[in-house]
């Protein structure tokens, strides 16, 4: 019973969804589309640090590769063919995390977190200090990329509706691969490197293999939510790879819980809100300017206070309520 | 190449490799006794930059004081800053796993650049090189380098040194070897584990915040300074291992040279020298070259 | 005729300037239980280390199956056969008795590239109820493995490496704080599976080891200082004075 109410509920939330742009403006549809680009970077890095408990703090490199691999080979006279640029996209973030993967993932814990750092830098110094992708001015991507078979137009994104449907579209299949994968063998085998790798490479699972596969399908999924960022507003520079990036798509996934998959979505979205509300003069007056004072406070505060996320929060008050049930009250005494 | 060239990028990189050293070694002294992995650190480097900037003026007006005594109001106030960041906030930090250290600290940048934004401003400033170190001087008679670079180098060996000695000869470093390769013995020897924490970030704060300062009439002072020079020292804290300072020591060394000269002999991909290092170490040695406990 | 499951020869590995092994060989031969007996510091986890291949040894070769297996890793071993169970007890608390152990007995039916659904496995539910019989844990099954009680976890613990089909099994003090019904219940459980598997049993518990064991080889800091049946150990003049010695 309880997972046709979740079903019915989920189908209610994305026709709710679907219809939003009916309703609401064009700066809260395109923050709308921000928010869904985000959440589906976020629902990547899940994969990595919920599913099979590796810390990444350079995930941003992929999320960068992407979107600059589809605004480079794109045409500047006419809208690019989706039919090679986002498989292209995605491949070409792979293909950076095989690369620095198969190197990150011989280290541990703190120095993992330390070297994933240090490789997305590299990336990112990479379009800083090259002509490769315009240096710190970035470049734009004139035309979005439409879904072309020979000469048949199948998808033009021009539209923001359209556009805003197919980033939805494209975060539920992403949020739909990522649910089953983790209820394949691989998921199954990943959780259970998450809780005991040592365990698990005694019973013969060579957990290289399979760290090193996740971290790929992560980067993959990165660079899906890259592609679409930069066809969204037609414009990339070096800072979508820099660190304070890879720190804001980690910081989704705490807040939002990385015990459960939605938590990256809602963790996306509740700090995406956050930080638009921060800004906001109307709500907060002069200090919108200071948003980084603000901000940094809320991000200490709520760490501190949620340590397992938004979606641990129903754990944590059920374990506190049985816990105060179990206490007898000092008067009984 | 010619061989004064040579040489004078040999002591660029050295002084560079110096300047590492100083703010990686209190972030791997921070890591390898509290555990604390601070990403905040890089921040103490941009404000004892700004400190140098900012106290200029002040130091010469009030107490009459030139550059020295302005480095040194630096390092009191830093000092100050540490300990009490280490009591307001990072004894928070202990109890925590990695990944909210990570992202407590990440929120703790952003407090940081926006209280300097209030304090001071966002600008780039210049920190002039005071008259009695400008200049050059005639090495060997067969060159001429910066007379302040020298001076830069001379003050890190000194620090290093030192810290060497601390390390070595005194009871908190004797302490403080303890407690990085073991930190649940010190705790059970009686010896006041809060106090020694505290005075532990303190100097870490003062050394990145010297190397700041220090470094300022070089590099000048730009908001983003912090943040590079961050993951740089993270690299070679991997490079070394943590919790050590000799390997702190000589992977600084290493990154000066490979950055210093991979600037000259392929100035387009300058900024990844350092990165592919990192990449072949990690093949090789997954944990470090000094793998400390 | 007996035959040698897993044999080490010469294994020497050193940390920094400490030798923790020095040129040990032993042999592990199907039927027979071979128990390491030493003090503490003697280089007995260590060599369990080596041998399941979590440490690389720096000197010294192991074979098993006929094969060179030094520089295999880990997982490689543990498919070909190679079971360990760990001191420290290492048993998923979560997940159910049944659930541990099919956990296991999966690691040889699927790659990393396997996508396929988790539940439909028959083989390793299979192996893993054959496991659980072993072990004497059948009536467990369903029950949450971390609401075991001690002696039920270490079985548990057992019951994980015999999923995998060992041949060859590494028990790390697998008696470590167990009252007397559980051990002799462990005994008995290590008397069952000696005919089919070769047994290294690292212990601590000297009445257990001389009941259960066929050969005992004794180490002193690093290096072996006497092997043979129980009944030698107990009356080697060096064995008693170096380890079993109490003439207070």
């Amino acid at each position: 019973m309880q997972s046709t109410l979740r079903a019915v509920l989920l189908l209610a939330l994305v026709c709710l969804a679907a219809l939003l742009p009916m309703a609401a403006s064009d700066y809260y549809t395109g923050l709308a589309v921000k928010v869904m680009i985000y959440a589906l970077f976020a629902l990547s890095l899940q994969l990595l640090v919920g599913g099979a408990g590796l810390v990444s703090l350079g995930h941003a490199a992929f999320f960068g590769i992407a979107a600059y691999f589809v605004t480079l080979l794109s045409p500047e006279s006419g809208a690019g063919n989706m039919l090679w640029l986002l498989p292209g996209a995605v491949l070409a973030a792979m293909a950076y995390a095989a690369v620095t993967g198969a190197l990150s993932l011989r280290t541990k814990g703190i120095y993992f977190i330390m070297v994933t750092l240090a490789f997305a830098q590299m990336a990112y110094y990479v379009f800083h200090d090259t002509k490769l992708g315009g240096g710190t001015d970035g470049i734009y991507l004139y035309f979005r990329p439409e879904l072309r078979l020979g000469e048949w137009v199948l998808l033009n994104l021009d539209a923001p509706y359209a556009f805003y449907l197919f980033t939805l579209a494209c975060l539920l299949l992403g949020w739909g691969f990522l649910a089953a994968l983790m209820r394949s063998r691989f998921g199954a085998a990943l959780t259970g490197i998450r809780v005991n790798e040592q365990r698990m490479r005694a019973a013969g699972y060579s957990t290289f293999g399979y760290k090193l596969m996740a971290y790929v399908l992560a980067g993959g999924l990165a660079g899906a939510a890259g592609f679409l960022y930069a066809a969204k507003d037609g414009y990339v520079n070096p800072e979508l790879l820099a660190w304070d990036q890879s720190g804001l798509v980690l910081l989704m996934v705490i807040l939002g819980g990385s015990s459960r998959l939605w938590g990256a979505i809602v963790g996306a979205v509740a700090l995406t809100l956050l930080q638009e509300a921060f800004q906001s003069q109307d709500l907060m007056g002069d200090i919108a300017q200071r948003w980084h004072l603000t901000f940094g406070l809320a991000i200490i505060v709520l760490v501190a206070l949620l340590p397992n996320g938004l979606a641990g929060l129903p754990g944590q008050w059920r374990q506190r309520r049985q816990a105060a049930r179990i206490k007898p009250s000092a008067s009984s005494l | 190449m010619d061989p004064v060239i040579f040489l004078i990028q040999c002591l660029n990189a050295v002084q560079y490799g110096l300047l590492l050293f100083l703010v990686a070694s209190g972030l791997t002294l921070i890591f390898g006794i509290m555990g604390i992995i601070n990403l905040a650190h890089g921040s103490f480097y941009m404000i004892g930059a700004y400190m140098a900037f900012a106290l200029q003026p002040l130091v010469a007006q009030y107490l009459g004081g030139g550059f020295v005594a302005t480095l040194l109001a630096c390092v009191v106030l830093a000092s100050l800053l540490g300990y009490f960041l280490e009591w307001a906030f990072y004894s928070y930090l202990y109890r925590r796993d990695h990944l909210q250290q990570v992202l407590m600290t990440y929120g703790l940048i952003l407090v940081f650049e926006e209280l300097r934004s209030i304090i001071i401003d966002n600008d780039v400033h210049g920190v002039g090189v005071p008259a009695w170190l400008q200049g050059t001087v005639s090495l060997g008679g067969i060159m001429t380098y910066p007379v302040y670079r020298l001076f830069i180098s001379l003050v890190c060996l000194l620090v290093a040194g030192l810290m060497y000695w601390v390390l070595t000869r005194s009871r908190l470093g004797m302490m403080i070897r303890a407690g990085a390769s073991n930190r649940e013995m010190i705790s059970s020897l009686g010896i006041d584990i809060n106090r020694l924490f505290r005075i532990v970030f303190a100097i870490g704060v003062a050394l990145a915040a010297l190397a700041g300062a220090i470094a300022a009439p070089v590099s000048s002072v730009y908001p983003g300074m912090g943040h590079a020079v961050l993951i740089i020292c993270f690299v070679v804290v991997v490079i070394g291992g943590i919790g050590s300072i000799r390997g702190a020591f000589l992977a600084a060394m290493l990154v000066g040279f490979v950055d210093t000269f991979g600037q000259v002999f392929f100035p387009a991909a300058a900024g990844v020298m350092v990165y592919l290092l990192m990449a072949a170490i990690l093949l090789f040695k997954p944990e470090g070259l000094f793998k400390q406990g | 005729m007996t035959q040698t499951l897993l044999s080490a020869k010469n294994i020497t590995r050193r940390f920094g300037g400490l030798t923790a092994i020095d040129h040990v060989s032993l042999d592990l031969k199907k039927g027979a239980v071979h128990a390491v007996i030493g003090t503490n510091g003697a280089g007995k986890s260590t060599l369990v280390s080596v041998l399941s291949g979590e440490l690389a040894p720096n000197e010294g070769h192991i074979f098993m199956g006929g094969h060179d297996i030094t520089a295999w890793p880990q997982p490689r071993r543990a498919r070909a056969g190679m079971g360990r169970s760990y001191q420290r007890t290492t048993i998923f608390p979560s997940l159910t008795v049944h659930e541990n152990c099919r956990v296991t007995a999966q690691a040889r039916h699927q790659y990393f590239w396997s996508w396929g659904a988790a539940r439909r496995c028959q083989a390793s539910s299979e192996a893993a109820d054959h496991a659980l019989a072993l072990a004497g844990l059948e009536k467990e099954r369903d029950r949450v493995a971390g609401l075991l009680s001690h002696g039920a976890k270490r079985q548990l613990e057992i019951a994980m490496s015999l999923a995998t089909h060992p041949s060859v099994l590494l028990l790390d003090e697998p008696l470590a704080g167990m009252g007397p019904e559980e051990t002799e219940r462990m005994l008995s459980l290590l008397d069952s599976l000696k005919a089919e598997h070769a047994i290294l049993l690292v212990e601590h518990d000297m009445d257990a080891v001389f009941k259960i064991s066929d050969e005992i080889t004794v180490m002193v800091n690093g290096a072996v200082i006497a092997h043979g049946d129980p009944a030698a150990i107990r009356a080697d003049p060096l064995v008693q004075t170096a380890y079993l010695g109490e003439d207070e």
